[in-house]
């Protein structure tokens, strides 16, 4: 009987372990997700940001149509629209355009813009060479700014893809923030 | 001589202690089987409540008996209740009453814990029941509890809703870590891995799972409270964070849980189909590499209940076919089911046609998953009561079903009475046609695209709603039959010889009924049950 329980504690112990050991791999699909999106480029992140690092040809045979959005996260009042609602540009030629945010609250805020691009095949192809959304935005209570995006589409880009579209999500990371107290103005969607 | 054979034998000559700490302190697989047991209806009952008052609501087009907020409180409770508080702690009690009897153990391997593992679950329920009471009202973003919903927009309760997750993941794990180590150590000497009863082998590898994917689950609500309380960004975009991979690490847990719901239940289907077409299981060997192929293809399918949120086009692929896969080791189970009865010599007693119907009605709940399974056909199934039809009808005459099935059969075992057989007849046929008039109505409602989840719906889904509500009220006061028989079965009845069955065959069935308190505290001979005659009798 004493051999029975030692098996069973033996057995108890190993189960438990490997119950702690499916614990951690619970959190560890955390940094496997990222690699893996990373890896495939699948859920349309962007990679290619900052300064380029290489020359690109201008393939004037082509045009691709680059759509923007911009949507706000929910709770987050600033107003926020792209200049151009699509431009048309060659793959490998340098673009410059500006999103417009407006802060209608009474306070100072800080926002957080995440970019996301669709059809995500097209992410790696994209380069960012300046985009607000690297910083963090701060804008006093009821300012107005054009905030710049330069951008190239690479000359590699796939031939079955012909619009990108690059949305933005702003998000408020005000420090200790309410964000629904003092607005000011009711944000209009309809106005974005 | 170790603690436990002294305790046995000291305490083997007289019955249980009386009074309320026998149920508080109790170490005995057959009182912790049915604590488990009523916790269970209990909780069958109260889930069963939601449900109606859900289909209550949706009887009419308009709002008419709750409002919206209390309404997604309902399909979350509901679902949260039956899945946790009904289905697995049901499937535990019949493991708990079962295992030691099947395999000739004295008791389970670890009783303390067992008894732990129990009663962890009565405060975990409680507390995730006070939350429909708390400002703010309960949980109220669908079972699978996705992020944001369930983080940033979560009404302030959901902090006891992940702690009561925690105290049902712990139970389950120790529940689990239990029946294995009794199956792996205690079996009467000659009971080879392969000559166990396939409830004892389907509950094996169920118990493996929930080790695997309960911790998951953990991990996965721990996130949650994390994003919650201390700043982080998992599933919070605003910080580097992605909601989609809270779906990602959900169904990594969530499709090996409904093979948890599922498994011990074919096991219960496979001990009593062989018992009343009195022949042995035809096919044992292939029906345990099929229970465990289905174990493990259920780690590499979970994405096919996100094939909406913009999956590139190989992994839609990927998923899509891993699914379809997982119908060959099921079609392989019901092949053997059918050819079991093939040329046996039948009998219709009331757990065999709870059987039957789950044999039947399984299957149209697993083709409408094969339906579901392909991706570009589930972009338009997905949400709408399509899906809402397709895991009812796997999940109550699915795993209820057995359960019904279980409980018939072996409660002439477990009281020593013969429950009363007419009065069973009456429940199944009631069941049987009430679950057939809710849930196959959804198929057509989904199809014709009626969302899940909403409390009011378009006027062209009226009639099919109005007739589901009709089959559902069917379905859940005959229920009430269902108790009625069980408690004066409990109380009273024809004295149940210890064969019962005239096909029975097994372990359990060579004890007296009612088993005595302390059973197999000799190891019993071990004779093949499926092997020794083509009968199997």
């Amino acid at each position: 009987m004493n051999q029975l329980q030692q098996r069973n504690r033996s057995l108890l112990i190993k189960l438990l372990a490997g119950t702690v050991l499916m614990f951690g791999f619970g959190f560890l699909l955390v940094p496997l997700y990222d690699v893996f999106c990373d890896v495939t480029g699948l859920n349309g992140k962007l990679q290619n940001t900052g300064a380029l690092t290489q020359e690109y040809k201008i393939d004037s045979k082509r045009q691709i149509r680059v759509q923007f959005l911009a949507v706000n996260n929910e709770a987050m009042p600033w107003r926020l629209r792209p200049e151009q609602a699509e431009i048309s540009v060659h793959p490998g030629q340098m673009a410059q355009t500006a999103f417009l945010a407006f802060n209608p609250t009474e306070r100072n805020m800080v926002a957080q813009a995440i970019p996301s691009v669709a059809p995500s095949e097209a992410a790696p192809y994209l380069h960012k060479v300046n985009c607000f959304c690297f910083e963090q935005q701060p804008l006093a209570a009821g300012e107005k700014r054009a905030m710049p995006l330069v951008f190239m589409v690479d000359d590699q880009l796939p031939n079955y893809i012909s619009t990108i579209t690059l949305s933005y999500t702003l998000f408020d990371i005000t420090p200790e923030s309410s964000p629904v107290s003092g607005i000011a103005v009711a944000p209009a969607r309809s106005v974005l | 001589m170790g603690s436990l054979e002294k305790s046995v034998h000291s305490t083997g000559h007289h019955g249980p202690a009386t009074g309320i700490t026998r149920w508080l302190y109790t170490t005995n697989h057959k009182d912790i089987g049915t604590l488990y047991l009523f916790f269970s209806l209990t909780m069958f009952f109260i889930g069963g409540c939601m449900a109606l008052t859900i289909r209550a609501e949706l009887f009419q087009p308009g709002l008419q008996l709750v409002r919206p907020e209390f309404f997604n409180q309902m399909t979350t409770s509901h679902g949260l209740i039956m899945v946790f508080g009904a289905v697995m702690p049901a499937f535990v009690g019949l493991a708990n009453w079962l295992i030691p009897m099947m395999i000739g153990a004295p008791d389970m391997a670890l009783p303390r814990m067992n008894n732990w593992s129990f009663w962890i679950l009565p405060f975990a329920f409680t507390m995730m029941l006070s939350t429909l009471l708390m400002e703010g009202g309960g949980p109220n973003f669908g079972w699978t509890f996705y992020a944001p919903l369930s983080t940033t927009y979560a009404p302030p309760s959901v902090t006891f809703f992940i702690f009561a997750v925690h105290m049902m993941g712990i139970s389950s794990i120790m529940g689990a870590i239990n029946v294995i180590a009794t199956i792996l150590n205690m079996r009467t000497p000659g009971m080879k891995l392969m000559d166990m009863p396939l409830f004892v082998w389907t509950w094996l590898i169920t118990a493996f799972l929930l080790i695997a994917v309960m911790p998951v689950l953990a991990g996965v609500v721990t996130m949650m409270l994390m994003d919650i309380h201390f700043g982080t960004s998992f599933f919070d975009a605003a910080g580097g964070g992605d909601p989609v991979l809270f779906q990602h690490v959900f169904w990594f847990f969530g499709h090996p849980e409904v093979y948890i719901m599922i498994l011990p239940a074919f096991g219960v289907v496979s001990e009593i189909i062989p018992t009343f077409a009195r022949k042995r299981l035809f096919g044992y060997t292939s029906m345990v590499y099929a229970t465990a192929s289905i174990a493990i293809l259920s780690f590499i399918v979970w994405a096919h209940h996100m094939f909406a949120v913009g999956m590139p086009l190989a992994g839609e692929l990927f998923f899509m076919f891993t699914t379809m896969l997982i119908a060959v080791p099921t079609g392989v189970k019901v092949f053997n089911w059918v050819a079991t009865m093939y040329r046996g010599s039948m009998t219709f007693e009331t757990p065999m046609l709870f059987a039957l119907a789950f044999v039947v009605l399984f299957t149209i709940g697993g083709f409408s998953g094969l339906m579901l399974a392909i991706a570009p056909a589930d972009f338009q199934y997905h949400d709408t009561y399509f899906v809402v039809a397709h895991f009812h009808y796997v999940l109550v005459p699915g795993s209820i079903f057995a359960l019904m099935a279980a409980t018939y059969f072996w409660l002439p075992k477990w009281t020593g009475h013969m429950y009363n057989e007419s009065m069973a007849k009456l429940h199944f046929w009631l069941s049987f046609i009430g679950v057939n008039i809710t849930f196959f109505p959804m198929h057509f409602l989904g199809l014709a695209g009626m969302p899940r989840r909403i409390p009011d719906y378009a006027l062209q889904f009226a009639d099919f709603n109005m007739v589901a509500t009709f089959g559902a009220f069917l379905f859940g006061f005959s229920q009430l039959v269902f108790v009625y028989n069980i408690i004066s079965c409990i109380r009273s009845g024809k004295q149940a010889t210890d064969r019962v069955w005239e096909g029975s065959h097994g372990l359990e069935w060579t004890l007296p009924s009612p088993p005595p308190y302390h059973s197999f505290t000799e190891p019993p001979v071990f004779t093949h049950p499926y092997k020794e005659n083509d009968r199997g009798v």
